[in-house]
């Protein structure tokens, strides 16, 4: 039996570093310290696992041997005059890198999940900037917390334990150095342990974040009530916001998904703009895969875009609602896709799945998926962080080290061995044509 | 009834994910909606009994269920899934992310069997 410590979760962006895991004869029997995810996770990965690569024939889906499933990926994308690349938040900045690298060579457009996540956020941030600190500064020194459009109860379980609420920081020791703000559409978990709870008409945040910058400025706001809320109550938080010492704004797909998009995220910076002309205010988005962040950070490192980069004309090029998967995908303009780690199938609107469909399709993935389920060409991987080693970055894009606690099952490699392959493989067949 | 859908994160569609795409777990905790008391009533449904999602991009049948966190009159909350993705604008309004919150939908009790599993789902594409 061998027990490893500091091992980092790979569930959600918290990426939680404190992990013990006990290995016996090769299997996982115990996870300590981790959320009701990480335990699942780590007990339950086997589950509805990929065993061996898969390729069509026609309404079934048989068996083949590695080399030749990686050959028939790389037929595939480089028949294809448009391919889309997509996934990436599950996998290592290793793989993301390859994944970038690939499709520069077959002029695809790769976009990840934050497509339909976060994408608005970093669209917002690109355009204006923003101020954050990392997640250890929250803990320490944050006296103030407000979490929007945001349910970490469900989504981010040990987020408040670990570096808000619940919190032991070195200046801030207990929830009562700390107060709590949540503005929801719903009274959600989180909301009912609010201090103060501002329940906003759904599609309201723009209206209620500019009525807050009123208030901040005493500003007269001649209605009842914005967005569903009273005024005396919204003047009331302004307040509360101006009079902390370090307050941190975390915020959901509230903001990113709902009517105004990466607009609710310019009156989201504009608002800690405004707040730290009184005090110290940062703002956070709440990640949810463990690596999207290191999905946007390398991809704007290699590209200088974070997420929908377009290589068809050779360079890349940008332009949320263009080269971005979902549109491309609703456009039909693309005419084959490799989806790593990812199941767009199960989270894409329906004219975006039946586009996808149409066209091959190349799966590369620890599990069964619904899209798996439709590929042509299934490539079973090893799960990074548990199988395989790889770097991940956390929300606050602290970069952490993913640590191998098994051996993968021997027909799974790495993502990013895999990849390697595939790439070398398409160069190849581009050479020999 | 009109409404207005709110998708997200459910403690047991997180589950779901790890324990399996075609898990009983994913299946039960995407397949509820989460709705207000008074909204049931009005709609003469009980917890667990079927209902139809409605867009002017289909429809999809789920199973409605008393909000365990309290939703307003008037709003729906449904888990991330295929099964409202079924339903879901593909229009992004220049920014890449479809409106997965904040539609406007039709609810009505239906009288279907059940709701699809996940395996007739990905035939249903």
């Amino acid at each position: 039996m061998n027990t490893i410590t500091g091992v980092v979760c790979p569930f959600c962006g918290c990426l939680c570093d404190d992990l013990e895991v006990t290995v016996e004869k090769g299997k996982i029997i115990s996870a300590k310290n981790g959320c009701a995810y990480s335990l699942t996770k780590y007990l339950n990965y086997q589950k509805e696992r990929l065993s061996e690569p898969l390729i069509r024939k026609g309404e079934e889906q048989v068996p083949i041997g590695l080399d030749e499933a990686v050959e028939q990926a790389a037929q595939i994308l480089v028949d294809a005059a448009y391919p889309v690349l997509y996934g990436w938040s599950s996998t290592s900045c290793e793989a993301q890198h390859l994944g970038v690298e690939l499709a520069e060579e077959v002029g695809g457009a790769i976009d990840n999940t934050s497509t339909v996540c976060h994408g608005p956020t970093v669209e917002a941030f690109q355009e204006i900037g923003h101020p954050s600190c990392t997640l250890g500064q929250v803990k320490n020194r944050a006296d103030l917390i407000v979490y929007w459009g945001s349910n970490p109860l469900q989504s981010h379980l040990r987020h408040m334990a670990r570096y808000t609420m619940g919190a032991e920081g070195k200046w801030r020791k207990s929830r009562d150095d700390r107060t709590l703000v949540v503005v929801d559409v719903r009274k959600t978990y989180t909301a009912r342990v609010a201090d103060y709870f501002i329940q906003v008409d759904p599609n309201g945040d723009f209206e209620l974040m500019s009525a807050l910058r009123m208030g901040l400025r005493h500003e007269e706001i001649e209605q009842d009530a914005v967005a569903g809320v009273p005024v005396e109550y919204i003047e009331e938080v302004a307040e509360v916001l101006r009079g902390c010492e370090f307050g941190a704004l975390f915020y959901g797909l509230g903001l990113t998904m709902s009517s105004g998009k990466n607009r609710n995220l310019d009156a989201a910076i504009s608002l800690v703009t405004d707040l730290n002309k009184w005090t110290k205010f940062v703002m956070m988005p709440m990640r949810g895969h463990f690596n999207v962040s290191g999905a946007n950070t390398v991809f704007l490192w290699q590209t200088g875009y974070p997420f929908a980069v377009d290589f068809s004309h050779g360079y890349p090029s940008y332009n949320p609602g263009v080269t971005s998967v979902i549109d491309i995908l609703s456009r039909d303009e693309s005419d084959a896709a490799i989806v790593v780690s990812s199941d767009p199938a199960a989270n894409f609107p329906k004219k975006a799945v039946e586009s996808l469909l149409r066209n091959p399709l190349i799966v590369i993935d620890p599990h069964r998926t619904a899209t798996a389920e439709k590929a042509d060409v299934v490539i079973p991987s090893a799960f990074v962080g548990i199988e395989c080693e790889g770097t991940a970055y956390r929300m606050d894009s602290v970069p952490l080290k993913l640590k191998k606690v098994v051996e993968p099952p021997s027909s799974c490699l790495s993502d990013e061995e895999i990849l390697r392959r595939i790439l070398e493989e398409v160069r190849r067949l581009k050479e020999w044509n | 009834m009109r409404a207005i859908l709110i998708t997200g994160r459910s403690l047991g569609q997180g589950l779901g994910l790890e324990l399996g795409k075609f898990s009983d777990t994913y299946y039960r905790s995407s397949t509820t909606c989460e709705m207000n008391p008074e909204d049931m009533s009005k709609l003469e449904v009980e917890s667990g009994q079927l209902i139809r999602i409605t867009t002017e991009y289909g429809s999809v049948i789920v199973r409605a269920i008393k909000a365990p966190e309290e939703v307003p009159s008037g709003i729906v909350f449904i888990p991330y899934g295929p099964w409202i993705n079924l339903i879901i604008r593909a229009e992004t309004h220049g920014t890449g992310m479809p409106s997965f919150k904040g539609v406007d939908v039709e609810v009505e009790a239906a009288k279907a069997s059940d709701v699809l599993r996940a395996e007739e789902l990905v035939g249903h594409h």
